[in-house]
């Protein structure tokens, strides 16, 4: 699940070949890029705007700022396979739907984060949304990249664990 | 040097599972000379082995066998597979438990005498009590190595435990302490002294923290009295015409069924599996299962009133450094009906690492509500309530037929809902809890509802009277004499102490009567 440019593509390329989908992303033929393109991911299965369309509701289920997109991006990346494309792509049409039953043209074009929260309170209990927010528990959270942008140390064995190193080091209290 | 005994040996003490109970139990008879199999469903796994990882330890450990829930609690819903959180493995859960060894209050051995009677509840006295215990407390204090007992010094308080102190001192709180706890906390002792790297759940790493695993089984095993059959999978229980146990029907590592005979079976499998063999069991003479003529087997099962709570503060804690249960607050435990519930509560430090906490803060929560306190992860206090659980006779272990495990053996079904009284007590706890982060400034506060159960007690209950329950004071089946139960299903009644001493000391008990028996030639 490696993000990164689209191979053989330019930066300006891509950004020459791609369509707005939503305020943040770029889709292409077979691939999803953020609009800025500092990252492009490849979609085998699904159609690039589905995959765009999960980013943003990853977003949406877990929102924090200042993580980026791109880890988003891999927690939902399981999901573009034959076996699961059917289910994933008919639970991106009823998000869709629900956003145009609010008078929008798709759910990536809903601009405020509350109208998009709306629909997915709406489709809650679907096994569409339980299993994607399922899946963001283990698919985001459990990235040793994110870690760190908690404060998360994970493990410290290798380190000799915190003995000399801190556990005790609370000074505001 | 390490014993193997063949199937048909009929002398051997056939003992099922390796935990606390099993595991303690294994080592004693064998120090005594008594020839032990014990038949452990996991494999060994020593602290080269563990990962501080939370999901690939839990991955690595976890008892993940089929099993279904029911009733009110929110683990049915939340996590509806997954009604414990325990370990497969040689060890048992003494590889994932934090430590805490805490001696039961005097009052709480007679629990029905103490609080009287309680509608809905199924209290029963213990038949045995405080004084009597006294002394095989302090055996398994020794051999575990507690800290603040036996002249052991406490463990350093690590930043949790700092902002805990602090709060509940600032509560006027007075009982509050860095816990009693089965962590070698200096370099006297025959562990290696605790080096505050967290990951007490996952195993600990340095050993420092005792364990059946690699203390009482190897300890065992060098006598050349114990055979450890590793991924043996207890299926059931054979017994004779006169109703005396004769065997134990097993899967061995291949699937390939085994029998392996035995003098005496003692069955340690864990408050879900233990009563599920027993009701596997079944036969001609014991129509509802081995054991079960009071009908109590699989009833009453008990899981203590847990719950969490977590503060964020404005600056960071790390609470993740350092021992996982680093610190008690005591005062709670008293019984004190005044407070509008009978019975008590201890509150003890917990931490989680980033991953566990994003799936059991809220279970299902989504949304900003839940990020932004993971956004806060850096700056949380984290402790967890564990007080006395009410025995009722609905919440129980059944088999469920129709989903049957991977050995084509009905699964266990956990049917729990809180009693009124629970709900009183973690009420009162959160309260309590969130007052003593918001002492120390806390900008926020949350009451984590309870993980699935780690604490399982009390399904095979010990009873003077055979009517009421499944054991006598010995951990000795009421309808079979050579039949034990030698973990925390034998508790009459939860306490508001974690189990993990309390099932150590009368299984180092049990072995004490277990031996006398068998030489006096009653067993």
């Amino acid at each position: 699940m490696n993000i990164q440019g689209k191979r053989g593509l330019s930066r300006r390329q891509l950004l020459s070949r791609s369509i707005a989908a939503g305020a943040t992303f770029m889709v292409g033929a077979g691939y999803v890029a953020a609009q800025d393109a500092t990252w492009a991911t490849e979609v085998v299965a699904l159609k690039p705007e589905t995959m765009a369309t999960l980013v943003q509701m990853a977003r949406d289920i877990y929102p924090h700022d200042h993580v980026p997109t791109e880890f988003y991006v891999i927690a939902v990346k399981g999901y573009d396979t034959e076996a699961a494309a059917a289910d994933i792509e008919a639970g991106v049409t009823a998000l869709n739907a629900a956003a145009q039953g609010k008078g929008y043209g798709s759910y990536l074009d809903m601009g405020w984060e509350r109208d998009r929260v709306d629909v997915l309170r709406g489709i809650e209990q679907s096994a569409f949304f339980q299993q994607i927010r399922g899946g963001l528990v283990t698919g985001l959270y459990n990235q040793k990249a994110v870690w760190p942008l908690f404060g998360y140390e994970g493990e410290s064995f290798s380190q000799g664990g915190y003995l000399d190193r801190g556990f005790d080091d609370i000074a505001w209290l | 040097m390490v014993a193997k005994f063949e199937l048909t040996d009929n002398s051997v003490v056939v003992i099922i599972g390796t935990g606390a109970g099993g595991g303690t139990l294994a080592n004693e008879l064998a120090q005594k000379g008594v020839k032990v199999v014990a038949l452990e469903a996991g494999g060994r796994y020593l602290p080269q082995d563990y990962i501080n990882d939370e999901w690939d330890s839990f991955g690595q450990l976890a008892w993940l066998d089929k099993r279904t829930t029911s009733g009110d609690w929110r683990v049915a819903r939340d996590f509806s597979g997954l009604p414990t959180w325990i370990v497969k493995a040689v060890g048992g859960s003494t590889t994932h438990w934090a430590g805490a060894s805490l001696r039961f209050q005097d009052h709480e051995w007679k629990a029905l005498s103490s609080y009287g009677r309680v509608d809905g509840a199924n209290l029963l006295d213990w038949p045995i009590d405080g004084a009597e215990m006294a002394p095989w407390y302090d055996l398994a204090e020794e051999k575990m190595g507690v800290t603040l007992t036996g002249g052991r010094p406490g463990l350093p308080g690590n930043n949790n435990y700092k902002v805990l102190e602090k709060g509940a001192l600032e509560l006027g709180y007075t009982e509050v302490h860095t816990g009693r706890m089965a962590i070698q906390s200096n370099d006297d002792g025959p562990r290696m002294a605790c080096q505050q790297t967290g990951f007490c759940f996952q195993g600990c790493k340095w050993g420092a923290k005792w364990s059946t695993a690699y203390t009482e089984i190897p300890e065992g095993e060098a006598t050349g009295n114990l055979e450890v059959r590793e991924r043996a999978h207890a299926a059931r229980i054979l017994h004779d015409d006169d109703g005396r146990v004769t065997g134990v029907v097993y899967f061995d590592a291949d699937g390939v069924e085994q029998t392996q005979m035995a003098r005496i079976v003692c069955v340690a499998g864990n408050t879900i599996e233990s009563p599920r063999l027993l009701l596997n069991s079944a036969s001609e003479m014991f129509p509802d299962g081995l054991a079960n003529s009071s009908g109590q087997v699989g009833r009453n099962y008990m899981r203590h009133v847990t719950g969490s709570v977590y503060g964020v503060f404005d600056k960071p804690v790390k609470m993740w450094r350092g021992t996982t249960m680093a610190g008690i607050v005591q005062d709670e435990a008293r019984h004190d009906p005044s407070r509008g519930f009978v019975a008590g509560y201890e509150l003890e430090t917990l931490a989680l690492g980033l991953p566990f906490m994003a799936a059991f803060l809220d279970p299902g929560g989504w949304g900003r509500e839940f990020t932004t306190a993971l956004d806060s992860y850096e700056n949380m206090a984290g402790m967890w309530i564990m007080g006395e659980d009410m025995p009722q006779e609905t919440n129980r272990i059944t088999l469920n037929r129709d989903q049957p495990d991977q050995f084509g053996l009905p699964s266990p079904n956990v049917h729990f809902s809180d009693h009124p009284n629970d709900i009183a007590m973690r009420n009162h706890a959160y309260q309590q809890g969130m007052a003593i982060y918001r002492a120390v400034g806390a900008t926020r506060v949350f009451p984590t509802p309870p993980y699935p159960s780690t604490h399982n007690l009390g399904t095979n209950r010990m009873s003077e009277n055979p009517r009421d329950g499944v054991v006598n004071k010995w951990g000795q089946a009421h309808d079979v004499p050579n039949l034990f139960v030698s973990d925390g299903s034998q508790f009459t009644t939860g306490a508001a102490e974690n189990p993990t001493l309390t099932i150590v000391a009368l299984a180092i008990r049990q072995a004490d009567h277990i031996a006398s028996e068998m030489a006096a030639g009653n067993l």
